[in-house]
């Protein structure tokens, strides 16, 4: 079954497509990681996802509906979305930021409601950041502050979690830190999809993974089943081995230079 | 409040107000300012009706309250003082939300209504009517109406690509402005000595010509305003973390945009219609409320509209009465105590970081 899913989606910026009659199901319930060269479309495609972007033909279903018909709130209650260019207002407070996650929950007259309050505090204690909910989040590693901004998103409350790149310039401990927490959200029940630059981190974490190019789906499913040298090589141009992983079976890529002598 | 367990998403000072469906959540020391800076705005506005040539005691104040003070105090409060007083009390509210909405918009603490070019226009707007041979009050009003409406439409357009970026609306504001400013200074250069003059004295920015009808026709329009207020205010807070996060919570974004600009920019216009270009408290009201408040992340309009309400009353008063028999222009008073007030608060802002770190 599928919540969330693209039927046609031709979309792009101005006069350039990216995504030309793209087709695809977001699996319930599964962490699905994109991957793909730069500009392939990943960031694209979660962007129509969340209905930031028109498409300009085709449509995006949500619930069985088209996701322009239901109302903007509606769409916020069941799709949260972390972008990837989030700007924390200088000076804001952890607790803050992440109450401000509950605008789609919230009126003109119910601005903070014993449900809102609620959200919040389990959204900050999910991501492990109640101890630091009165700094400010400018002080704050990388990490941490990955993890406000995705604890922002759950006190959304929403069952579908999109979160483009979430990793990107985050050094390997706190890639692991936020992956780790990405992969407990679904655990939960929740669906998340997510766009990844690190095939590796992909392969280790997505319970489903959907490989890109050129703005069309390459493969998708189990990253075990699917990850192939084939694969890595008809998507990012790059001849690879691929081995297990000695403690885990995780498929693990090693890419090998075109360059001869190359290390 | 439950007891003394911590909550951890409602740090200190934070109050929290529901009762039945009505649910709120504020800052203790943000009701505090901006209630102790609102007492002190109503307190200076009756000092203000005392204040003058003809001496107004406390006791013939308190007869006009109760209806018994003769006909001059009548005349010298209500039809000479209180128009100028509720003026800057109304336009400093005014100015305040417009700046705090502009200072949003653009993520910038240097936003202000001049970004979109109002003032350049409706200086210009002055000029062509002055050029048209009108010079009353009313036509120099709806001369800088026209003016800077079809500005800051211009920029808005020029501006727009995919959307409004903050930071597209701030250089095409400027560089509209850099050329209606060219133009204005050629008018000034060129034209005849008193009309040069006349729009000189416009651009300086006075409160001296409002009366109870130009006041009104304000507070009508800011009545307006301040219905939209907390909605703006809580759609700015979520528009500052970002476009696409704020549309993935349900923000519709551009429709958003264009209505906190026409809020500004309505804000604006009400105020230098009936006065003038009234420089530098859109700038600094939302900026020291920010401090004063303690909202370290957001301006808020709340604070903001407190804030320059006292700044332009206290300005209005010192270009009154600084010089005893010399009024002076209000604009001018206004970059004074308002810039020395926000250069004050900067340097000890910076000097407490660099004490703590």
């Amino acid at each position: 079954m599928s919540r969330l899913s693209a039927e046609g989606l031709t979309a792009g910026y101005d006069d350039r497509t990216v995504l030309s009659g793209l087709d695809l199901q977001i699996p319930d319930g599964e962490l699905t990681v994109i991957v793909g060269p730069n500009a392939c479309g990943k960031s694209t495609l979660l962007r129509s996802m969340a209905r930031l972007l028109q498409p300009a033909s085709g449509r995006i279903v949500l619930d069985g509906q088209d996701i322009r018909r239901w109302p903007t709130k509606e769409v916020a209650r069941r799709v949260g979305l972390l972008p990837q260019s989030s700007v924390a207002p200088e000076g804001i407070t952890v607790a803050d930021l992440v109450a401000r996650g509950r605008y789609p929950h919230q009126s003109l007259l119910s601005g903070w409601s014993t449900e809102d309050e609620r959200a919040v505090n389990e959204a900050m204690t999910a991501t492990d950041i109640t101890s630091l909910a009165a700094r400010h989040v400018d002080e704050l590693s990388g990490g941490q502050r990955q993890r406000v901004w995705i604890a922002m998103v759950l006190a959304q409350q929403t069952p579908l979690i999109l979160l483009d790149e979430p990793t990107t310039f985050l050094d390997i401990a706190h890639q692991l830190e936020v992956l780790d927490l990405v992969a407990a959200l679904r655990s939960e029940g929740r669906t998340v999809v997510a766009v990844l630059h690190e095939i590796n981190m992909a392969a280790r974490y997505a319970t489903h993974l959907i490989a890109m190019r050129s703005g069309a789906v390459v493969a998708q499913g189990p990253p075990a089943d699917i990850l192939t040298e084939g694969l890595v090589h008809e998507v990012f141009g790059v001849r690879a081995r691929i081995i297990p992983d000695p403690d885990t079976g995780h498929p693990v890529v090693l890419p090998r230079s075109p360059t001869p002598g190359a290390p | 409040m439950r007891g003394l367990q911590a909550r951890a998403g409602t740090p200190k000072g934070t109050l929290t107000i529901r009762r039945g469906r009505f649910s709120a959540r504020t800052s203790v020391r943000s009701v505090t300012t901006i209630a102790v800076i609102s007492a002190g705005v109503v307190a200076l506005m009756v000092w203000a009706t005392t204040l003058g040539s003809y001496a107004i005691s406390p006791a013939e104040l308190w007869g006009l309250v109760e209806g018994t003070a003769p006909q001059r105090v009548h005349t010298v409060v209500v039809e000479w003082r209180l128009p100028r007083i509720v003026a800057a009390v109304v336009f400093g509210i005014a100015l305040g939300i417009s700046g705090a909405v502009f200072q949003s918009l653009t993520r910038n603490p240097l936003g202000s209504p001049d970004i979109i070019g109002f003032a350049s226009g409706a200086y210009t707007g002055v000029v062509v009517t002055l050029l048209l041979g009108a010079t009353g009050y009313a036509a120099r009003g709806a001369g800088a109406l026209i003016g800077g409406l079809l500005t800051a439409l211009a920029v808005y357009l020029l501006a727009f690509r995919r959307g409004i970026q903050g930071f597209r609306l701030i250089i095409i504001g400027i560089a509209l402005s850099a050329f209606l400013d060219g133009i204005n200074t050629w008018f000034t250069a060129k034209v005849d000595v008193d009309l040069a003059l006349h729009a000189a004295v416009w651009g300086a920015g006075s409160l001296g010509a409002v009366n109870w009808t130009s006041v009104g026709i304000g507070s009508a329009v800011l009545a307006v305003l301040l219905v939209a207020a907390p909605e703006a205010q809580r759609r700015m807070r979520r528009l500052e973390l970002g476009d696409d996060a704020a549309a993935a919570l349900g923000v519709p974004v551009e429709p958003t945009k264009l209505a906190l600009i026409l809020i500004g920019v309505a804000a604006t216009a009400l105020v230098t219609a009936a006065a003038g270009p009234i420089a530098f408290i859109a700038l600094a009201a939302p900026q020291i409320a920010r401090r004063l408040t303690g909202q370290g992340a957001s301006v808020d309009l709340a604070g903001s509209a407190a804030v320059g309400a006292a700044l332009l009353l206290g300005a209005d008063l010192i270009a009154l009465h600084a010089v005893p028999g010399v009024p002076l222009p209000t604009g001018a008073v206004t970059i004074c105590i308002g810039g020395g007030y926000l250069v004050w608060l900067l340097v000890r802002e910076s000097r407490r970081e660099r004490s703590t770190a």
